[in-house]
């Protein structure tokens, strides 16, 4: 279908946070923590106050009420601990944005600094066991014996795969409005991916009661995990406004973005894998060392997939955590899946070349019949047959397995594969829908990030109520809406999509009204292994003598259930793969060992792939059918994506120059010495 | 951004007129107002030169005239340019993006700041910004700095893609300041950071860039090549500007070589130029010319990858310059 708001985007009329046109409008900019590590001795603000359209400043040296509850990010001043470079420590509100941030400059902060610790490493003494990891899993799992596994094994592997820091660059920088009403009602208007949440923990943080709070975000530029929980922005927005009597805007710059609204943690990732002659694996190892801030444990789930994806007798996942004084890291497109398999399917392609088998052959060979760590059956997996089809279409039969074996003149030519997996879960969530004037309205408060949300709900609900799409409109993006989950973990359409069939089939019963609730549902299910699964192929150019990669073909194949929309879908699916192919060849934030936060907090500095690096790429799907999901039979498709395609790359890499590079990003630099 | 006065300037006269310290010329702004926002550039006044009228490309003899007020794109898309100089149409094109390039001008483009991330981060020190803060980078971030004729105080690269070319086709300066008029030759114009690295250019304050001459071009092939890790709308790691001309015997009888991303100037490799001239054009004299050139390096950890990149480029372009 036809993206119903593309008009309205296209054309400037869609309504992003930042632009609402609110009266007495008055702005806010934030001062930042200098130091990485230590204490704010004191705050001048002397100067700020004299300076034109001023209206009254905020600082941790005298702390805004807030609720002793708030999350420790969203904990505005009220402490003078600085636990990371770049943390609000104080902010200006004026008459207008230029004023707030001059005057946010003539702030003068004294630290008292500490010695600081941001460098993750293998051997950090800080390195602990955190009780679970992301988002409520097992922080280790453990079956059969992987020291007798590895022992049996004919051929081995043991490698350490490290992936950097990572940004989620969407379009629309994070911002937030904020509006207080006479009566204490807070309105704000804010880029989230899912106004229910956010409006519950905003409330959370300021002591309110949720219902008083009320969160607007009809559109929004892209999210990726970043706007998935209310960041700084929309507290300090609340806060602002609350303290100059009018309402207050907080935009953030890109580079505020890089600080404030979390990034992907940096992990080591260390694989053993072990196998018999004929390639069946015999052990199977992924421990993980990844970090946190002080503030917060953000605990990413790195070696979840690892759990699901092959058939082994001993299997053993770990998970440990560092403190650092860093900024909390947060959600990143398919968080846990994307860094994890980067090692996992790099670890299996060097399993491939040690037993010399093809590795789509090594796949297929250690195919599952249940979900490995836990035992439990699959709704569905259709991972062979999109190996299979992926190498049908690919034209994978005619390849030469030999490393350095094949020249486009200059540019050595590889090809690689990696398999792709995310979870097919579903949140509760909440949908009306109703006839009026002639039409039918389903009012849920899904968030629509610029997947096409709003077009799959209404192809949702037209299918439910079995009319015509011009004749739904959706309404969504305001938390006065009925509560729904938010925009993340590929859950969105899976969970808003039962709600909202489920209301129009109250409603085609009612003849008037229908509304659901699908909360009591889900907590009945039968315990299955949901998943999404699918294969990448890669075929890469990488110049003999300068180092540069460029992708000339890249294909997905996906095994996703139902297929709601073929046009979204394919953008999810390209979109996903085009930010592995960035994570593969260019994407990584630079630690500042010495002051703490990060060196490139730009796009000039932060790369992210442009149309001249890729050449062809495209995404298919299987029909895969399974009724142990959703009434639409559809998993997540806004993840699986960006899964695996780093390791295509880096196996494409391997075999263009026999070069094995486990350490992303994969750039000339590192090609070259 | 601080508050700033604008004016523009009917005419060169007139801009070096409204010099005072503490006064900046105004191109495309491409780079300057960027800086502005970033804190890093504080001008009290702007004086916008980007529509004096010097955005003309005019023959003179067999080089070339062009403006400084001339945009990237039109220069690098001038039929003229194209026919003579393909080589700088290339290293313009390879710069930035379409709308960046439809913006920048001529001298803004020589005369743009270096990406080092310090220096654009003012929380932090930098020698170049804040003369005597210190040089973080040389312990720090210097992935993309210099290779070659860095100093203790910095190991900032400049990021022109256009002064290398400029640089292998010896294209001269105009300027005319407070102090008059004079031409300042390409290599020259760029300075290497020594003591005073808060000084790109051997420019003296109130100086305006007013024209690039080009001589006619240098006999035999040329070619610009630029490596990234993106393939488009990124500063260059390594890039190199040459030109090769061989003798029917098949000796090399003149080359150029200038080289991007691995200094605080476009370099000019002129120890390899020296091993080259009448040398058998082929691989073995390009190794030993780049060799020659690269012994001069001291790469810091992080950016060591950029000696045999320059190498291989040095060797790689010249064979497909060789006939
Ligand atoms: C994201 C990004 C990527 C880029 N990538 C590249 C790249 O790959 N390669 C590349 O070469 N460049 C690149 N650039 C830089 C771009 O080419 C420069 O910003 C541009 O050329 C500057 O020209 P301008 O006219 O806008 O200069 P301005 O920003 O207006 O000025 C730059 C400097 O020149 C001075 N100045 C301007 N005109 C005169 C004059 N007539 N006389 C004396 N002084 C003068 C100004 O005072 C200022 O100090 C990139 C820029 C951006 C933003
Ligand atoms: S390299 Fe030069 S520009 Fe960079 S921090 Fe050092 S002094 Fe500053």
């Amino acid at each position: 279908m036809i993206r119903i708001e593309g008009r309205d985007k296209v054309t400037g009329r869609a309504t992003y946070a930042a632009e609402y046109p609110v009266k007495r409008l008055a702005y806010c900019y934030p001062v930042q923590a200098e130091i990485a590590h230590g204490r704010v001795a004191g705050i001048d603000t002397t100067t700020a106050l004299a300076m034109p359209g001023v209206l009254t400043v905020l600082s941790c040296m005298e702390p805004p009420e807030l609720s002793p509850e708030a999350d420790p990010e969203l904990a505005l001043f009220q402490r003078r601990e600085v636990a990371y470079r770049g943390q609000f420590v104080a902010a200006v509100v004026a008459d207008s944005y230029d004023n707030a941030r001059a005057a946010a400059g003539a702030v003068r902060v004294a630290y008292e600094p500490a010695s600081h610790d941001v460098r993750l490493r293998a051997d950090h003494p800080g390195l602990y066991k955190p009780e679970k990891v992301n988002p409520d899993l097992p922080t280790d799992t453990e079956k059969g014996q992987v020291a007798a596994g590895l022992a049996a094994a004919e051929v081995t592997v043991e490698a350490t795969y490290t992936t950097p820091a990572t940004h989620n660059n969407p379009m629309e920088p994070h911002a937030t409005v904020a509006l207080w009403s006479g009566a204490g009602d807070l309105t704000l208007f804010d880029a989230s991916q899912g106004v229910t949440y956010a409006r519950n923990i905003v409330a959370q943080a300021l002591g309110l009661r949720p219902e008083r709070v009320r969160v607007v975000s009809r559109h929004v530029g892209g999210g990726f995990g970043s706007k998935g929980t209310p960041r700084p922005n929309a507290v300090l927005a609340a806060l602002a406004a609350r303290a100059a009597g009018r309402p207050v805007k907080v935009a953030l710059t890109r580079h505020q973005m890089y600080d404030v609204t979390g990034y992907r943690t940096p992990t080591i990732q260390r694989i053993r894998l072990g196998a018999d002659a004929e390639g069946r694996i015999t052990a199977l190892e992924h421990e993980v060392a990844e970090q946190s801030s002080t503030l917060v444990e953000f605990a990413e789930q790195t070696a979840s997939p690892t759990r699901i994806m092959y058939a082994t007798p001993s299997l053993r996942t770990a998970h440990r955590l560092v403190r650092l004084d860093v900024a909390t890291p947060s959600w990143m497109r398919a968080p846990g899946e994307c860094p994890g398999m980067f090692a996992l399917e790099s670890a299996m392609d060097e399993l491939a070349v040690a037993a010399g088998l093809d590795p789509v052959e090594l796949r297929v060979r250690n195919d599952p019949d249940a979900e490995p760590a836990s035992g439990l059956p699959f709704s569905s997996r259709n991972l062979v047959a999109c190996l299979r089809e992926g190498a049908r279409r690919f034209g994978w039969q005619d390849r030469d397995p030999a490393p350095g074996a094949r020249r486009d003149g200059r540019r050595l030519v590889g090809t690689g594969v990696a398999s792709s997996t995310y979870p097919a879960r579903r949140l509760p969530s909440q949908a009306s829908a109703s006839i009026e004037n002639g039409g039918y309205v389903v009012r849920i408060a899904a968030a629509d990030i610029g997947t096409g949300a709003r077009t799959a709900l209404t192809r949702i609900a037209a299918t439910a109520l079995d009319v015509d799409p011009d004749l739904v409109r959706i309404e969504l993006g305001d938390s006065d809406l009925p509560h729904a989950s938010l925009a993340g973990g590929s859950m969105g359409t899976a969970s808003w999509g039962t709600a909202v069939t489920l209301a129009c089939q109250d409603l085609l019963r009612d003849g008037k009204h229908g509304f659901a609730d699908t909360t009591e549902i889900l907590r009945t299910l039968p315990n299955l292994a949901r998943h999404a699964f699918g294969a990448q192929f890669a075929e890469v150019r990488v110049d003999a003598d300068t180092g540069e990669v460029r992708i000339s073909r890249m294909l997905g194949v996906f095994a996703a259930g139902h297929i709601v929309d073929a046009t979204l879908a394919r953008s999810q699916f390209i979109g996903g793969m085009i930010m592995g192919i960035g994570m593969a060849l260019m994407e990584q934030t630079v630690t500042d060992l010495e002051f703490g936060g990060f060196t490139n907090r730009d796009l000039a500095q932060y790369h992210v792939p442009v149309n001249a690096d890729i050449e062809r790429i495209d995404a298919v799907w299987l029909d895969e059918e399974d009724d142990e999901l959703n009434p639409m039979g559809a998993k997540g498709i806004g993840e699986i994506g960006i899964v695996g395609t780093a390791a295509a790359v880096a196996n494409a890499v391997y075999h263009a120059t026999g070069r094995r590079i486990r350490d992303l990003p994969i750039t000339p630099a590192k090609l070259l010495l | 951004m601080k508050a700033f006065g604008y004016a523009r300037a009917a005419d060169p006269a007139d801009a070096v007129a409204r010099f005072r310290p503490g006064t900046m010329y105004l191109g495309g702004g491409t780079n300057l107002v960027d800086l502005m926002r970033l804190g890093v550039a504080e001008p009290e006044a702007l004086v916008d030169v980007s529509r004096l009228p010097l955005s003309g490309i005019e023959p003179e003899g067999d080089g070339l005239r062009v403006g400084a007020a001339v945009r990237n794109s039109d220069l690098a898309t001038h039929p003229l340019v194209r026919e003579r100089y393909p080589m700088l149409a290339r290293a313009v094109l390879a710069g930035a993006s379409g709308q960046v390039r439809n913006m920048a001008t001529v001298a803004g483009n020589l005369l743009q700041r270096t990406r080092c991330p310090y220096f654009q981060d003012v929380s932090k020190p930098c020698n170049k910004r804040r003369p005597g803060s210190g040089c973080p980078a040389i312990a720090g971030d210097h992935a993309n700095l210099a290779v070659l004729g860095h100093s203790p105080a910095c190991v900032a690269t400049h990021p022109s893609d256009l002064a290398v070319a400029l640089v292998a086709l010896e294209a001269r300066v105009h300027v005319t300041g407070p102090g008059g008029t004079r031409v300042v030759p390409m290599p020259g114009l760029h300075r290497l950071p020594g003591d005073e690295p808060q000084r790109d250019t051997v420019l003296e304050p109130g100086e305006l860039v007013t024209a690039v001459t080009l001589p006619a071009p240098p006999p035999g092939a040329s070619l610009y090549r630029k490596v990234r890790e993106r393939a488009s709308f990124a500063f260059a790691l390594v890039s190199i500007a040459a030109v090769l001309d061989v003798a029917p015997g098949g000796t090399v009888a003149g080359c150029r070589i200038a080289l991007g991303g691995v200094a605080h100037v476009p370099w000019r490799a002129e120890r390899a130029e020296r091993v080259l001239r009448g040398a058998p054009a082929g691989e073995e004299a390009f190794l030993r010319a780049a060799e020659a050139e690269l012994e001069g390096a001291e790469p810091l950890p992080r950016n060591a990858y950029k000696v045999p990149l320059a190498r291989n480029l040095i060797v790689r372009t010249l064979l497909e310059l060789t006939p």
